[in-house]
């Protein structure tokens, strides 16, 4: 991945641990790297960061604003809290909208128990959603011959988006509209089979966090995700340069 | 896919194309130049239609799925012609609390429209404004560009009845 810096070392502290980072690595990086956990949605090792997903904010001493991880990168004397009663707050308020916003209904969805989002709020201990449900009408792609689009259960992360433009090159996949109108859409905005510049790699379907992209009949439960293709790809692409 | 992007020929021979093709060749054929290329197309055609669309990703070597999103992120763009007559109705604090959501649905209701949209016989176009800066004469509305400041129910109803049959009457001349 392209870095905008030169390596150099940093001393830092994360939650009160004194650590070593390279001025590249942002604190997300570093502190998984030190077994320190900080939920993500958004983030995809291998692809870049965009900090949609605000699951990743740490405090900062110094600032009173919340910055995302994935998007900070390690600097000298930096004291980083990843783990806070007021951090935890937002998180659950992230979790919540997102919720909200369409139609997660656990129960029937085909990555139920494999599903990062249903992961994420049982870690962080969410029993019920403090918002009003906006239950939008949303279509099922199903016009692709492997795989199935449902709006219903898309958070918006773009990881099918960025691995369609980086990985595989096609950019089949991108956002339309705006605000709560946001689609993921392939070409312009067509069904999904008759998307050309799609080559039916899948990568999409493998890294969407959610059921929102699954391969053709799965039941309920029963869509697990293959994720060993992405680090894969990277080392063999670093050693043929 | 063609690799040389200024030999894409355009969807037509509208001569229009061809101011579309100067922005796009002062922008060096560049991706970066898609956003004033998709401007020099509504500018010219007053919408942008998926031909246009595909012609604009063809030439600059975008994906598709990347103009799609730039065409319906920014408000200025249009996918769809504008009707022949515009109803901008402001949905601003004041006006929403002086009874613009009432007067809006009434108006959808009447010409079986959502805000955004245009009639079927294109006659005329439902639009929506953030606020118009005219709080003082809430609820505020425009028809085709004359301002309408504390409308009620029944002048609304009929400035648009006007606007609309206004057309009815050009055209049957027109046809006849």
């Amino acid at each position: 991945m392209k870095r905008p810096f030169k390596t150099r070392v940093k001393t830092l502290t994360i939650d009160g641990m004194a650590v070593g980072a390279r001025e590249d690595e942002t604190i997300l990086e570093l502190a998984q790297a030190n077994g320190i956990f900080i939920p993500t949605l958004c983030h995809l090792e291998g692809v870049h960061d965009i900090g949609a997903c605000r699951l990743c904010l740490v405090e900062i001493k110094g600032t009173s604003k919340l910055l995302p991880a994935c998007m900070t990168y390690a600097e000298e004397g930096m004291e980083v809290i990843t783990d806070s009663e007021r951090l935890l707050t937002y998180r659950r308020q992230v979790l919540d909208l997102l919720f909200s916003e369409r139609n997660h209904v656990c129960a029937v969805c085909v990555s139920n128990g494999h599903c990062e989002l249903q992961w994420l709020a049982e870690k962080l201990g969410i029993s019920h959603v403090g918002v009003p449900y906006l239950y939008p009408q949303l279509a099922v792609d199903a016009s692709h011959s492997f795989y199935v689009l449902d709006h219903n259960r898309c958070i918006l992360c773009t990881r099918c988006v960025r691995v369609c433009d980086e990985i595989e090159g096609a950019h089949t996949w991108d956002v339309m509209g705006r605000g709560v109108e946001c689609r993921v859409i392939s070409d312009l905005n067509q069904p999904w089979g008759t998307a050309d510049s799609c080559t039916r790699c899948g990568k999409c379907v493998q890294v969407c966090p959610t059921g929102a992209l699954f391969s053709k009949g799965k039941a309920v439960a029963e869509m697990t995700k293959k994720r060993e293709f992405l680090p894969y790809l990277q080392l063999m692409r670093e050693g043929r340069k | 896919m063609p690799l040389r992007n200024e030999k894409v020929e355009p969807p037509s021979d509208d001569k229009r194309w061809r101011i579309v093709q100067a922005t796009m060749q002062r922008n060096g054929f560049e991706r970066d130049g898609l956003i004033e290329t998709l401007h020099t197309v509504q500018e010219s055609f007053g919408y942008l239609d998926d031909d246009s669309l595909r012609y604009v990703a063809a030439s600059l070597n975008a994906p598709l799925s990347q103009v799609y999103g730039v065409s319906t992120f920014y408000h200025l763009f249009s996918l769809k012609p504008a009707g022949r007559h515009a109803c901008v109705v402001c949905l601003g604090t004041a006006c929403y609390i002086k009874g613009m959501p009432a007067l809006l649905k009434e108006i959808e209701k009447r010409y079986g429209i959502k805000a955004g949209e245009t009639t079927a016989d294109g006659h005329l176009s439902l639009l929506t404004a953030r606020c118009l800066g005219a709080c003082g004469l809430a609820p505020v509305a425009v028809f085709d560009g004359n301002i309408a400041g504390k409308l009620d129910m029944a002048e609304a109803l009929n400035r648009l009845q006007e606007m609309t049959t206004v057309a009815t009457e050009v055209e049957s001349v027109r046809e006849a």
